[in-house]
């Protein structure tokens, strides 16, 4: 399954180089790679409590030959456009309607690819008070049990929970310039060193690329990019990106329910690192 | 007999109560909210609550067992140590010499003490979080330990506590203790296959990573008096936001009030209502004998 090419862009990028490639603003965000792999989009709206969360669009499409949800971050193109998707961050009403969606997409039997790219959840007030840990929680919940196939592709910025909230997949694909995160590296810096400038030391220090997430078994795959990053030829990325969701989702199409949920709850319950000492006989293996 | 579990029961049965910072002797102790001086013994035998303001402070993981019943507690997995899988290493720090250093300071191996106890009588699976190791942020061990919680609950059908306090996902993990989250949720529906609940009481303090996964979506939500409790802290949301935030905002009242959490339940009330919670849950779920038995059998095997 793994087309692991070697990597085409100059071997010396720097993982903060990486970062400022997945936030470059020219890079193809969530709609263009729906548009531009799949067909019939449908776009719902509305978490049906509070609003419509313009930084998370998601529908129903056709896409080789079947209708699948695609539910996604969405980044402006430009400031304006930005303003009212809020950089790509979700509020709680965002998170809530992907949960509807996936849910819906559940009910018809419609597998679910989820795109990644957020800086992080909106962190303000209002967010806080309508209940932006819930939301994020409900989103990890739904999609651990989900009886469904779930894709998460990072096709740009994969951060914190607020990224995490569409990403408990099947499978998680990540383009060669794409990061995923605990915490975007300023806010990283600004943790540790309380000094948001030591973003490229954290960067670097986090392991948030995508070849060092495949080394650290937390992703399935990377998708290789253009030289120069995936803004450099939109097309060709994004017909990458088609190319392996297709070929991914024929996988976990194939498989039956039981073994599909099994086999995601093996995924998510092995990662982690730690030494087990020998001295609880009893304790679970 | 019945009597001494009630509320009367002022103190946990906690062995020794760690030091206090900023305490003039060891006999006096200044309230962090209030600034009153409170006579040591007597804040302890209020369960360090302030008796002066009502100021919940903070209890270590071992103390929070004293919630449990005398003697019934046993821990499991105290043998899960850290690793450090990123090789994380600054100019100024190396996440394994930091791990060394608050292993000594802490005598924990990380933050957070599992096992099974019982409150008046209920056997239940117990986790709890140590804010004085790194800030009980969620790392492998946490998860691990978490995880492995609410699975040991699901096999013995008994129900789950956790006590969450926590700063977040532990940065020096990166991805995979952002990842925790996703695996402490997923075995978290092995417990609600088994149809037994979990409960998460949430104290002071409690942000990122653990408020926005497995506590946020327990059965019942329970959160002590004027904990800070909140996804992104109050300072990103002032200095980068730039937001004016009201009084109260992220406490436990401001949950309540918000719909997030069950209830405000002060500490001199948790043993009573936690034990009137779990006897609705035992008494669904038939002979609670049955599972005592196979507790009984579990811990002692363990032993």
């Amino acid at each position: 399954m793994n087309e692991q090419e070697p990597t085409q862009a100059p071997a010396e990028l720097t993982p903060w180089d990486r970062v400022q490639l997945a936030r470059h603003p020219q890079r193809p965000h969530t709609q263009e790679y729906i548009f531009g792999i799949c067909e019939d989009f449908v776009e719902l709206h509305g978490d049906r409590r509070f609003g419509d969360d313009a930084a998370i669009v998601g529908g129903m499409a056709t896409f080789d030959d079947q209708t699948v949800m695609v539910i996604g971050h969405q980044k402006g193109s430009d400031t304006r456009e930005n303003m009212r998707r809020n950089f790509g961050m979700p509020h709680p009403e965002g998170y809530r309607k992907a949960q509807r969606l996936m849910r819906h997409a559940e009910k018809f039997g419609m597998p679910v690819i989820c795109l990644i790219d957020t800086p992080a959840a909106d962190p303000n007030k209002e967010s806080e008070e309508r209940g932006q840990a819930n939301a994020i929680a409900e989103s990890i919940l739904t999609m651990t049990a989900l009886r469904t196939p779930i894709i998460a592709v990072v096709i740009g910025e994969g951060g914190s929970g607020g990224a995490l909230a569409l990403s408990v997949a099947d499978r998680i694909l990540m383009q060669e310039n794409a990061i995923f995160s605990v915490a975007p590296p300023e806010a990283t810096a600004s943790i540790l060193w309380r000094d948001a400038a030591r973003a490229p030391d954290a960067a670097r220090a986090l392991k948030l690329t995508a070849q060092d997430l495949y080394a650290l078994d937390i992703i399935d795959e990377v998708i290789p990019e253009p030289p120069g990053g995936a803004h450099t030829d939109r097309p060709s990325s994004i017909t990458a990106v088609g190319a392996r969701l297709r070929a991914h989702l024929a996988d976990l199409t194939a498989l039956d329910l039981t073994t599909l949920l099994a086999q995601r709850y093996a995924k998510y319950r092995a990662i982690g690192h730690f030494e087990e000492q020998q001295q609880n006989l009893l304790g679970r293996g | 007999m019945k009597e001494f579990f009630r509320r009367t029961r002022k103190s946990f049965n906690s062995t020794e109560s760690p030091e206090v910072p900023q305490i003039p002797d060891d006999l006096w102790i200044k309230c962090s909210a209030c600034r009153e001086l409170i006579y040591k013994k007597q804040l302890n035998d209020n369960l360090k609550v302030c008796p002066k303001c009502g100021h919940h402070m903070r209890l270590g993981a071992r103390e929070w067992l004293g919630l449990l019943d005398v003697g019934s507690f046993s821990e499991t997995d105290a043998n899960l140590l850290p690793l450090d899988p990123l090789g994380f290493t600054t100019p100024e720090e190396s996440y394994a010499d930091k791990l060394k250093q608050s292993q000594q300071r802490t005598g924990m191996t990380d933050a957070v003490i599992a096992g099974v106890g019982s409150i008046n009588g209920t056997w239940l699976a117990v986790a709890t979080g140590d804010f004085s190791f790194m800030g009980s942020s969620m790392g492998s061990v946490y998860g691990e330990k978490m995880a492995r919680s609410a699975e040991r609950a699901a096999d013995l059908g008994v129900p789950l506590l956790t006590i969450n306090t926590s700063g977040g996902a532990r940065q020096q993990e990166g991805v995979i203790a952002l990842m925790q989250m996703a695996k402490v949720t997923m075995a978290l529906t092995r417990l609600a296959e088994a149809a037994q609940p979990h409960i998460a009481l949430l104290v002071d303090p409690c942000y990122g990573g653990v408020t926005a996964s497995y506590p946020s979506v327990a059965d019942v939500i329970i959160a002590e008096p004027g904990a800070n409790i909140g996804f992104a802290g109050k300072r990103l949301i002032e200095q980068i936001m730039r937001q004016k935030l009201p009084a109260g905002f992220q406490t436990s009242e401001f949950m309540l009030e918000h719909g997030m959490i069950d209830m405000v339940v002060s500490r001199s009330d948790l043993r009573d209502v936690l034990d009137r919670l779990l006897r609705h849950y035992t008494r669904r779920t038939g002979v609670a004998e049955q599972t005592n038995h196979r507790v009984a059998a579990y811990t002692n095997g363990k032993i």
